[in-house]
């Protein structure tokens, strides 16, 4: 691919495979500012798959100064440059905006004895271990974070909590229809059908307030259960290093003209995604504290 | 019959010439693009996928359905004609279908895929038709410590596929289940045997470790004797099946469909198993076994039709619970969620119209294939008429563009080099190269379900044997191993005698 200074196409990085998280989120953004023709030149999207993202983010990093790259990044980049053993931060590129945030919720199979987070986080504190609790990421990612810093919260200590990891939504669903796990955590885009047939059962949000999907109004988030905690799944945009101030603005604007839209509101309803935009230096500031945040519960675990 | 009316309907308001064409402009471009190795039907499918868009729901259903299983079949060419299997499903394909190739038996090899991946995908899709609900609900009990003993069953069947020396075939397998171990530890995120190279943490990717050993080895082994050698011409072989090849096909066909069917309908059951299952299957059950290794038609016809029962059969957990179990499946699910399709348990009553225009969409894309790539075997076939330097040019340039479309990423051309040269060692010491693949595929499956059978129980062994089903697989494989020692002993024959002899018959050729 060549881009040369004065075109005006754009290289989306994706760094997961097609259908994931962040493909959805980076793909709805590329098409609709392709529609409304934002930026006046062509998008190319391309997955690159590996390592967490890492190996994407690596990639990126090492195009310092290339105008023409945007990458899709989230909080399960966070967690595998560490996991990764990658001593890049996602600080040391160019952030641009932050575009959604996702609560995750906690699920149990619809025949499961805990009707409430209470019940659950009851029998759970008495015995960290007896409970098999499930997600759909390795350790480091948004899904192995939550039950962590869930458990932290409420008293357990995380090396307790007996963590199964699953490859994705998919197998998390099916282990838990199959009752294979205690519960599972994840955020809940995936899940509507089943928690609509009934067939799983979400005992709490992890949101500030309470999800607008009609299938998850009546579930309580974890602030309301008198458990102290917010944890957010959250997907953004960056730019590679060193490239110039007045480009990473302009590439700031178009993600607002894009981020203005009626169509990226519709998006945001379609994926059950929390409008959650921040550039510039909250941006940033956002980036850090995640870092500190992720680290700490990594090295807690002993897996740094 | 309600459910048949249905169908009948559903039939009924696809089968119209318009819908035909998007059919056949469906199969022809995943066939297409399954040809490129590398690019199995997930990736043909996210590639293609946009251009269903914008078509009303019934056309974009049936070119997605043609799509989807030109992209299944697509990757059966490669494997027969230059043995680069495009995705780890068509691997056994490739063992048997590309030393029929060599024999000029390409269009049979051709054939018989093409025929048995239609057998496959009907009664497959007739099965989810009539069943999905049903099968589900009983699919997902079956967790991870049965998928632990049915991987261990067929480790212990591996021995089957040895060769004359069981030290090489262990040395194969053990050669396999190291490269399987490559990458990230799945529960405590330790890199394992990567040598600190970040671009190995993911692990290995079983297509490049597949073109690598088969076309890459091969070449490099074609080439090192070339000058030696008499070039040995493939031979003109007829272009269609004979009557031999139909009656030594279609069992195949039926007992592959038998076996990768519900393997399919489990939900992370996968497509890897079931094929090599059947592989072995027909290796044991075939009157003339010694041809396996040298082309057997048993050979391609069973793995191939279980791929496609499997493809099938994943339809089950996708309609009936809304479970993605494979990377196919995930596009197949976000694709029809675009066209208004919400699967779940009530999908069925739901929207009948929406899922049974899409069985039939199925059904129609599965016939079209047929229709179109049949006569097209033959000359496909021709392809091997190419001088021998030219054709191996070609197939390295195959092999490489498939390696990098994996991932994108040049690593793994250089990665596809190294199993290159790891081909063509094993084939300088006569190390069988199937017991080493197998190791490759079941070792990661095999692991990921002991860990996870493991985790649940927070790391007590009773984990593994808490199903039913697991348990009498066990005594399966007890049995299994005692019984012909029990019988050698009786009949007073030395087990060891027994092995040499019935080694004899394999040769060495399973490595060439």
């Amino acid at each position: 691919m060549t881009r040369g200074d004065d075109s005006r196409d754009i290289l989306m990085i994706i760094p997961n495979a097609a259908g994931g998280g962040y493909d959805q989120t980076g793909r709805e953004a590329v098409k609709i500012m392709e529609d409304g023709d934002v930026t006046g030149g062509d998008f190319t999207v391309d997955n690159i798959e590996g390592a967490g993202g890492t190996n994407a983010f690596t990639e990126m990093v090492g195009d310092a100064g290339d105008e023409h790259t945007m990458i899709t990044v989230g909080l399960g980049v966070v967690g595998s440059l560490y996991s990764f053993g990658n001593e890049r931060r996602l600080t040391d590129a160019t952030p641009l905006a932050q575009l959604i945030s996702e609560p995750e919720g906690v699920l149990v199979p619809g025949d499961s004895p805990y009707k409430t987070i209470d019940d659950f986080v009851e029998v759970w504190s008495a015995n960290p271990g007896d409970l098999a609790v499930g997600g759909g990421s390795s350790p480091g990612g948004p899904d192995h974070l939550f039950p962590m810093q869930l458990a932290d919260t409420v008293g357990i200590d995380p090396n307790d909590v007996n963590y199964v990891s699953y490859d994705g939504g998919g197998p998390l669903t099916s282990a838990l229809l199959g009752s294979k796990i205690d519960a599972g955590f994840s955020g809940l885009a995936e899940f509507t059908q089943q928690i609509e047939d009934g067939e799983l059962r979400v005992l709490a949000v992890s949101g500030e307030e309470r999800q607008p999907q009609p299938a998850l109004t009546d579930v309580p988030t974890l602030t309301e259960s008198d458990i102290d905690l917010v944890f957010l799944n959250w997907r953004g945009v960056l730019a590679p290093p060193d490239i110039s101030d007045d480009r990473r603005d302009e590439l700031i604007a178009y993600l607002q003209e894009m981020h203005d839209t009626d169509a990226w509101a519709a998006a945001l309803e379609q994926y059950g995604w929390t409008d959650d935009f921040k550039t510039g230096e909250d941006f940033v500031e956002f980036l850090e504290e995640q870092d500190e945040r992720v680290s700490g519960t990594l090295e807690d675990l002993g897996l740094l | 019959m309600d459910t048949l009316n249905l169908l009948f309907d559903g039939l009924g308001s696809a089968f119209t010439p318009e819908n035909l064409m998007y059919a056949a402009i469906g199969v022809l471009i995943g066939t297409f693009v399954g040809v490129l190795p590398g690019i199995g039907p997930a990736m043909a499918l996210a590639l293609l996928l946009p251009i269903t868009y914008g078509l009303e729901v019934t056309q974009s259903l049936i070119m997605f359905a043609g799509i989807y299983y030109g992209g299944m079949y697509g990757g059966s060419t490669t494997s027969i004609l230059l043995n680069t299997p495009g995705e780890s499903a068509s691997v056994m394909t490739a063992i048997e279908g590309n030393k029929m190739a060599k024999k000029g038996r390409a269009a049979q090899a051709l054939a018989t895929a093409a025929i048995g991946s239609f057998v496959a995908g009907t009664i497959g899709t007739l099965l989810v038709a009539f069943f999905a609900p049903t099968i589900a609900k009983q699919a997902v009990k079956i967790g991870a410590p049965s998928f632990f003993a049915i991987m261990l069953l067929s480790l212990v069947l591996v021995s089957a596929v040895l060769g004359s020396s069981r030290l090489r075939g262990f040395i194969g397998l053990f050669v396999g289940l190291t490269i399987g171990l490559v990458g990230l530890d799945l529960s405590t995120g330790q890199a394992r045997l990567t040598g600190g190279i970040t671009q190995l943490v993911d692990g290995v990717d079983i297509v490049v470790v597949a073109v690598g050993l088969f076309a890459i080895g091969e070449s490099l082994w074609i080439a090192a004797h070339l000058r030696r050698n008499p070039v040995e011409v493939v031979p003109v072989g007829r272009p269609f099946m004979g009557r031999e090849d139909w009656a030594r096909s279609w069992k195949p066909w039926l007992r592959g469909t038998a076996i990768g069917f519900p393997f399919g309908a489990l939900p992370a059951g996968g497509a890897e198993t079931p094929t090599f299952l059947s592989y072995i299957a027909e290796k044991k059950l075939a009157k003339n076994g010694d041809e396996f290794g040298h082309g057997a038609i048993e050979g391609v016809a069973g793995p191939e039709a279980a791929n496609n029962a499997s493809a099938a059969g994943m339809f089950v957990p996708l309609l009936a619970l809304g479970i993605p179990v494979t990377a196919t499946a995930s596009i197949l699910l976000a694709a029809m969620t675009t066209y208004g399709i919400v699967p779940g348990p009530t999908l069925m009553t739901d929207q009948p119209d929406l899922v049974w225009t899409l069985l039939a969409s199925l059904l129609i894309g599965n016939t079209l294939l047929l229709v179109i790539n049949l006569p097209l075997a033959p000359l496909w076939a021709k392809l091997l008429q190419i001088p021998r330097p030219q054709l191996y040019a070609g197939i390295l340039f195959f092999a490489s563009l498939g390696a990098y479309a994996v991932d994108q990423n040049p690593f793994d051309i250089a990665l596809l080099l190294v199993f290159g040269a790891v081909g063509f060692a094993v084939r300088r010491f006569g190390i069988p190269i199937l017991p080493l693949i197998l190791g490759v595929i079941i070792g990661p499956l095999m692991e990921v379900k002991m860990r996870e059978a493991l985790d649940i129980s927070n790391g007590d062994i009773s984990g593994l044997f808490n199903e039913g089903l697991a348990i009498g697989i066990y005594v399966i494989i007890v049995l299994a191993v005692v019984v012909p020692i029990v019988i050698d002993r009786v009949r007073g024959d030395a087990p060891l005698a027994a092995d040499a002899q019935d080694g004899t018959n394999d040769k060495e050729e399973v490595s060439r």
